[in-house]
């Protein structure tokens, strides 16, 4: 189908304005990135997703994805992703003197209860989750 | 004294598929090539059960299964990014960065302050905790010294994966190079190695003390430069080093100063279309491509920037339109306004021969990637004398995804949406 001459070629570009330039045009500023609220350390930050309900009281839900920055050392009270077992889970790390826990969050799950001798690994510190409005 | 240090992950492709799933710690695991044809990495464990590298994986399979050996298809869009964050990573511990393969990189300590076996330490710290891959590093007063302190710091566990020659006496240099095969100095291959143990040169200490003269005049000024190299004076320039083999470099000092990307542009497509006509032309694909620029290094109080990137291809391809608009690609990720560059380059890797197979099945058809079609060659005429542009317009019609076998391969965990790691909590 041929073109009406009236709307093609330079129509869809906007015409430069001419006389006095914008005196916005010194301000223009890129828009805002979600990156750049969320992800602080590109090389280290990593995202899952959840899948359970046993963190709802630490505003995880189920589907949500989770941003993960590696680089931040574990501390207490963070929302962690840990592997126990050779499986990652998410959970709130508590450091107590000696020792360090996994509580779940939400208060129809257990608590995660180590046994004598099992270990755990820091994968990640959560530092948030965004969540879909449905 | 010059002071290189060349890191270099273990098992790189193997380490990545660890980061997502940790309970592949510690058990066998190997990662095949494209279409699941040969084993190209190894965990630790089958290296202990005695498969070698670059074994068909159709020879072993009954044994792997036996043994309980975990097997993945290469997932180059995860090696690939895992190995930028690596990358960046390094990037803050030197300004002076030649990332040389995937999973290896040279960095120049020279002037770095500080005790750099400790700096080497908290490299391998730190990109254990932030990208969850364990590295090794070798540092040394030249290149081809840093790849054998780098073995060694692999090798032998008391070094605890950091090996610094630079910190050591001259004797117990002397000694841990006598325990090196000459074999596995940067540079000897086969054919070079056998006429060396032919030789009666069986260590890299026996290199390094033979007469000069008389390799020189066996083996030409390649071989001089290695036992220099051997002997701590450093020939090895940043951007000098010979790719590893089974990968097609192109690359170039601009006549003039460069800073406009659309000139870069043209530049990595030309010297892109210069490699896919080598690639067709010994019948192989590539998986992988690296794109670099950088300012001269030489011309001190000037802005530097230099910096690469890898990509991984979505299949494997010979396509100049495909390898081109990766390039593209990733070198509008790297570019940076305001600088005057003097370099661009781009390199093919993970380059395997093309399917087969799958069009003979249809008798006539030839096999799009492994001939250099005429349409390839016409574009890449229209490509070099009118610009990328033109060739992506007629990217679309060829596509090879049919060609690639991955019968196990991990999700795009850090480059789909779709893909991501699912946590169960």
């Amino acid at each position: 189908m041929a073109i009406p001459p009236s709307i093609s070629g330079q129509a869809a570009v906007p015409k430069a304005a001419s006389g006095f330039p914008s005196p916005a045009e010194d301000y223009t500023e890129s828009g805002l990135d979600l990156n750049q609220l969320l992800v602080h350390n590109k090389s280290a930050t990593f995202f899952l997703r959840v899948q359970g309900d046993s963190m709802t009281g630490a505003g995880i839900h189920d589907g949500d994805i989770l941003v993960v920055d590696r680089s931040i050392a574990p501390f207490d009270r963070a929302v962690v992703v840990a592997v126990v077992d050779g499986e990652l889970t998410v959970k709130r790390l508590k450091l107590r003197p000696g020792a360090a826990e996994l509580h779940a969050e939400n208060p129809g799950c257990a608590p995660i209860r180590l046994r004598e001798g099992q270990e755990f690994d820091i994968w990640g510190v959560v530092t948030s989750a965004v969540h879909a409005v449905k | 004294m010059n002071t290189f240090a060349l890191v270099d992950v273990n098992n790189f492709y193997v380490s990545c598929e660890r980061v997502f799933n940790p309970a592949l710690e510690g058990k066998p695991v190997v990662v095949l090539s494209n279409n699941d044809g040969c084993v190209v990495a190894r965990s630790a464990e089958v290296k202990a059960l005695g498969i070698p590298m670059a074994e068909p994986w159709f020879k072993v399979k009954d044994f792997a299964r036996k043994h309980g050996i975990v097997a993945y298809s290469s997932n180059y869009a995860l090696y690939a990014d895992l190995s930028n964050r690596v990358m960046a990573v390094l990037a803050d511990f030197s300004p002076r960065q030649e990332v040389y393969s995937i999973d290896e990189c040279f960095l120049d300590l020279e002037g770095i302050p500080g005790d750099h076996t400790r700096i080497a330490q908290a490299i391998r710290q730190r990109i254990r905790q932030w990208v969850g891959v364990p590295v090794c590093v070798g540092i040394a007063p030249t290149k081809t010294l840093a790849k054998l302190a780098n073995h060694v710091a692999k090798k032998r566990a008391q070094y605890q994966s950091v090996c610094n020659f630079n910190s050591l006496s001259p004797d117990e240099l002397g000694e841990l190079l006598d325990g090196i095969a000459v074999g596995e100095v940067w540079g000897v291959g086969h054919k070079l190695n056998a006429h060396l143990e032919g030789g009666g040169i069986h260590t890299a200490r026996q290199l390094r003390d033979f007469d000069i003269q008389r390799l020189r005049s066996r083996f030409g000024v390649g071989m001089e430069r290695m036992v220099r190299e051997l002997r701590g004076i450093s020939c090895l320039e940043t951007t000098d080093v010979a790719p590893p083999k089974q990968q097609i470099t192109s690359s170039c000092s601009f006549g003039r100063y460069v800073t406009e990307l659309h000139e870069l542009e043209q530049a990595v497509t030309s010297y892109m279309s210069r490699a896919a006509e080598k690639l067709r032309r010994q019948r192989s694909v590539a998986a992988t491509v690296y794109v670099y620029i950088r300012t001269n290094p030489h011309r001190a109080g000037e802005p530097q920037h230099s910096h690469g990137i890898t990509l991984a291809l979505p299949a494997p391809t010979c396509d100049t339109i495909r390898l081109v608009e990766a390039a593209l690609h990733g070198l509008r990720q790297i570019y940076r306004e305001g600088f005057r560059y003097q370099k661009a380059g781009v390199t093919l890797a993970h380059i395997g021969p093309a399917g087969i197979g799958q069009g003979e099945l249809f008798g006539e058809q030839p096999m799009p990637q492994a001939t250099p079609s005429r349409l390839m060659s016409t574009l890449d005429e229209i490509n070099l004398r009118m610009g990328h542009g033109t060739l992506r317009l007629a990217s679309e019609g060829a596509k090879q995804d049919w060609k690639m076998k991955r019968g196990n391969m991990s999700p795009a965990y850090t480059t789909n949406w779709n893909e991501l790691r699912v946590v169960r909590i």
